[in-house]
């Protein structure tokens, strides 16, 4: 259930964000999440939609969209870019496991596929993202 | 509509330390001169002596303390985030818990994200005293906790080698520069009569902390806590560093 923690700091980042912009009431939270990370999507929505809004008013009928982001790297030592299935990381095992908790840990089980380096960068799909929101002041209202 | 693009991670991470009275950064500016023994230890220290201590190994790509305190490498529970081993008393975590046996390489910008997604999902809960193992030198992880953690103080280790003594001075220069708090300065593995490290912490008004003398026996107590506790590295930590924490 470590999904209800990082949803926790989207609900968060998104209640701050909406404080800093005014804005009285979230309707809608747009979230991506990096394919890297293997977030359970449904332990995830689960997550936003149903257990941590009820906490906050300003949260009430919000709807989340959750969209997926492809991973892809790029290879330090030879400028070769990759993706998720050119990388051996056993997904359903201890490998996958770790890279699922902190997906930096990609760097002790990931190579280049064309010359074996584990010195890469994440340049997208890496974990969450809170990227957008949209709401409305109570002054807005009809 | 708002466009954010934004981490969510760092918004979260004083509700995940709202129980953590202190952290302590163990810091030093040379590798090799004995922070995660240090750590280690005084986490044990003050773990026997009732305090509820959390110790986090932040030297990514050579995490050590499970070593000194023989813990097994296995994955922490998963309930609402993660949660640290429990182990000797202490409340334990390290990215060797997830990383095995393989070597994790690790550039800047990879490190500071690995301790934003730590520091986001671990759930400390109530703690005296959190003690951050710092990897050697002002590098990046260094500089993240500083920026992260408002309320961190540093406790910097060094010795009395001349190689050592001037880069404990441009540390301390550095922390008085960014006003970072000092638990003071340890001077570790003491040989002869020197008092390089003592004069440092006068000029730069930070507490000495006292002198652990180099202790022939640690090698082999590492890995063995009760061997640990017959060290002088122990004896130091518990008489001189846990009156500055306790």
């Amino acid at each position: 259930m470590h999904e209800l923690a990082l949803a926790d700091s989207v609900i968060k980042a998104a209640l701050s964000a909406a404080a800093d912009a005014g804005m009285d009431r979230i309707e809608r939270i747009v979230v991506k999440v990096g394919e890297l990370q293997q977030i359970e999507r449904d332990l995830f929505e689960f997550s936003l939609t149903t257990v941590i809004p009820k906490y906050d008013a300003r949260l009430r009928d919000t709807l989340f969209d959750v969209v997926e982001e492809k991973v892809r790297f790029k290879c330090r030592s030879c400028g070769r870019e990759y993706g998720r299935d050119d990388v051996n990381i056993d997904a359903d095992g201890d490998q996958g496991e770790a890279v699922h908790f902190i997906p930096e840990l990609s760097h002790a089980f990931a190579r280049c596929p064309d010359c074996g380096s584990p010195d890469f960068d994440i340049t997208q799909g890496r974990g969450i993202t809170l990227e957008r929101i949209e709401g409305m002041d109570d002054d807005d209202g009809p | 509509m708002m466009g954010l693009d934004l981490d969510p991670r760092a918004i979260v991470i004083s509700d995940r330390l709202a129980g953590v009275a202190r952290v302590v950064g163990v810091t030093g500016s040379k590798g090799g001169i004995g922070k995660s023994l240090v750590a280690t230890t005084m986490a044990l220290s003050l773990a026997d002596g009732g305090a509820k201590v959390g110790l986090f190994d932040l030297d990514f790509t050579s995490p050590s303390d499970h070593v000194v305190l023989g813990v097994d490498k296995s994955f922490p529970n998963e309930e609402f985030g993660i949660d640290p081993h429990r182990v000797h008393g202490i409340d334990m975590m390290s990215v060797a818990f997830f990383s095995g046996d393989a070597a994790l390489p690790l550039r800047g910008d990879a490190a500071t994200s690995a301790l934003l997604e730590l520091l986001a999902i671990t759930r400390w809960g109530e703690l005296d005293v959190l003690i951050l193992d710092m990897p050697p030198g002002l590098g990046d992880t260094n500089l993240d906790v500083i920026n992260l953690l408002p309320q961190v103080e540093f406790l910097l280790v060094g010795n009395g080698s001349r190689v050592v003594v001037e880069s404990v001075r441009r540390a301390l220069q550095l922390f008085a520069e960014l006003k970072v708090p000092m638990v003071g300065l340890l001077e570790n593995m003491k040989r002869g009569e020197g008092a390089a490290v003592a004069d440092l912490a006068k000029r730069f008004d930070v507490p000495y902390l006292g002198a652990i003398p180099y202790d022939e026996r640690v090698e082999e107590a590492l890995g063995d806590v009760e061997a640990l506790r017959n060290t002088d590295v122990y004896a130091t930590l518990h008489q001189s560093v846990g009156l500055h924490l306790r």
